[in-house]
């Protein structure tokens, strides 16, 4: 592999923000939520034509917290921070970026452990169930308070390249490029199977209280742990966990008991226990069954050809060798589904060992080929 | 660029209606495509499996589908094209026959271009006891990328085997048409073709 692409900078320090919603939102559920709050940052500026703005949406466990880090702790690096800087693949010289954190989230956002007004208690169990097409009318609503009028990109990772797709069909008008990248156009029995080990987990942790564990005060740890775990699992590939831990033991020895002694073994334990202290179990329970509900073709008797027939965006579309969660295929019945419907597109499958976690990773190839792409977008100075 | 291969973009484009659909496959930096929609408005894909032409293509604008030809063209609908082109990688691939076959599935027309090996100064420097190196066929025998070389005569026998009808054939050396003796004097033969079932 040729030299990392990791010139360019920062974007600093960043911090929050907070838009109130009063108009009701009616969902795809048929339920409606009366008042919600976005949390999203920012990062370069808006120029005068207003036209080059870029969506950035997250995936399964991020958020609006794209770049940049916060003054009180410089660690708190944004969760695409080696994508999005000055000078960056996404240059924020060029490019005004928003990101966001979806509705049903747990990370400024309203979700399930939201104060309801009418109640004055958490949601809990009783926030609806949120899906992409939910989430993309929402960063709508985000956009108009933005005076964007149209994005020039929109662009995301898993399962949220699936919403910068679902951008293309829901609003063709406002958005001119979609970065669609590490995407399935809708889940396998195999993916949804896995999600469903992962509610499972929380669903039936003791600490879980059907939804409601805030009023008892704990938090379904239990649970999350294991969903988290399951969930790495997929995220890597078979060649990175044996690259990373091989089958290398912890003390050096059998112990013939079942505590930590594969390195493997320590390290799900670890990302699990971490993501539980500050991952809403609520939150999770939606997120996976969003992905599980995806499928913009359903309304079209399987066909994605017709189901993408309304978009007009140019498209790139990377995939990466080694992601079995969403596998190369996937990303390729994309693709033909857009050259039937003849729209620009690139398709770049990426040699990468990392499995579905590759979209997060420095890689000189895939950052070259989103520079390349990007920097093609014409945009006023 | 070398001048015989812009004498085979120019060539191409001749052929070509404005605004057709063209898939050109092992479409390295994307230059060919490029060169057609300057010059004809045709709307297109390149396919390419290195990193880097890929990559080379997006900086130019061009739209391009990272694949192995070898596996044969699967996104693409047939007849989708107006126009499927192998420009000088034909020689490069090793399942020359299925992918001349999904070439013409594809497209409703095929162009083919390749250095023809039967040009004399080939046949000079074999003569002379050496693999022939020249503007055409640049690279060693142990670098080469090639591995199905041939000549005009042979390719027009392969297209009497499988039914390829000729459309056009026009046969180059440094940058000019060759009329007489084109398997001894071409350098480059450029071929416009149609599935003859």
């Amino acid at each position: 592999m040729s030299a990392i692409d990791l010139s360019g900078g920062s974007v600093g320090v960043v911090s929050a923000q907070r838009a109130s919603f009063e108009q009701p939102l009616s969902l795809v559920s048929g339920a409606t939520i009366d008042r919600y709050d976005l949390a999203y940052e920012t990062y370069g500026t808006l120029n005068a034509r207003r036209d080059n703005a870029i969506l950035v949406c997250h995936a399964l466990n991020a958020s609006h917290h794209v770049a940049g880090f916060y003054a009180d702790n410089p660690k708190s690096v944004g969760w695409w921070d080696n994508m999005i800087g000055p000078g960056k693949p996404v240059d924020t010289n060029r490019f005004f970026v928003v990101g966001v954190n979806n509705l049903g989230g747990c990370h400024g956002s309203t979700g399930p452990a939201s104060i309801r007004p009418a109640t004055g208690r958490p949601w809990g169990a009783d926030f609806p169930l949120v899906t992409v097409e939910d989430w993309v009318k929402v960063q709508a609503r985000l956009a108009d308070i933005l005076s964007i009028e149209q994005f020039a990109v929109v662009m995301g990772g898993s399962l949220g390249a699936m919403q910068a797709l679902q951008w293309t069909l829901t609003f063709p008008e406002r958005v001119r490029h979609a970065l669609v990248i590490a995407a399935a156009p809708k889940l396998t029995a195999q993916n949804i199977a896995f999600n469903e080990v992962a509610r499972q987990a929380i669903t039936t942790d003791p600490d879980f209280h059907d939804g409601n564990y805030y009023a008892h005060g704990v938090v379904p740890k239990r649970g999350l742990r294991i969903a988290r775990m399951i969930g790495h699992i997929t995220y890597l590939s078979d060649d990175a966990m044996a690259e990373k831990f091989g089958r290398v033991l912890r003390n050096g020895q059998l112990n013939f008991n079942f505590d930590v002694e594969f390195e493997i073994e320590s390290y799900l334990r670890y990302q699990g226990e971490k993501f539980s202290e500050y991952f809403d179990a609520n939150t999770y329970l939606r997120i996976t069954k969003a992905l599980d509900y995806f499928d913009p073709a359903v309304g079209y008797g399987g066909n994605l050809t017709q189901a993408l027939a309304g978009a007009k965006a140019g498209f790139l579309v990377v995939s990466f060798t080694s992601d079995w969660r969403f596998s190369s295929a996937r990303s390729r019945e994309i693709v033909k589904a857009l050259l039937d419907n003849r729209l620009n597109v690139t398709y770049a499958e990426i040699n990468a060992p990392h499995g579905h976690d590759a979209f997060l990773m420095d890689d000189s190839r895939y950052f070259r080929v989103v520079r390349a792409y990007l920097d093609n977008i014409k945009v006023a100075s | 660029m070398s001048p015989s291969t812009r004498a085979d973009f120019a060539t191409i484009a001749s052929w070509i209606n404005p605004g057709a659909r063209v898939l050109d496959l092992g479409c390295g930096n994307g230059s060919l495509l490029r060169y057609l929609r300057e010059q004809r408005a045709i709307s297109g894909y390149g396919v390419e499996i290195d990193d880097e032409k890929l990559i080379a293509c997006v900086a130019n604008g061009v739209n391009v589908v990272q694949r192995d030809l070898e596996g044969g063209l699967a996104e693409f609908d047939t007849g989708s094209f107006d126009y499927v082109i192998l420009s000088l990688t034909l020689q490069a691939v090793r399942q020359t026959e299925a992918i001349v076959k999904e070439m013409l599935r594809v497209g409703k027309q095929g162009i083919v271009t390749f250095p023809n090996f039967g040009y004399w100064r080939s046949r000079a420097q074999v003569m002379l006891g050496r693999m022939p190196v020249s503007m055409e066929l640049p690279y060693q025998w142990y670098d080469t990328p090639n591995v199905h070389l041939c000549t005009i005569h042979d390719f027009d026998a392969f297209c009497a085997i499988h039914r390829l009808q000729v459309l056009n054939r026009v046969v180059i050396t440094r940058g000019q048409p060759v009329n007489v003796l084109p398997n001894l004097l071409g350098a480059l033969a450029v071929y416009r073709l149609h599935s003859g079932a």
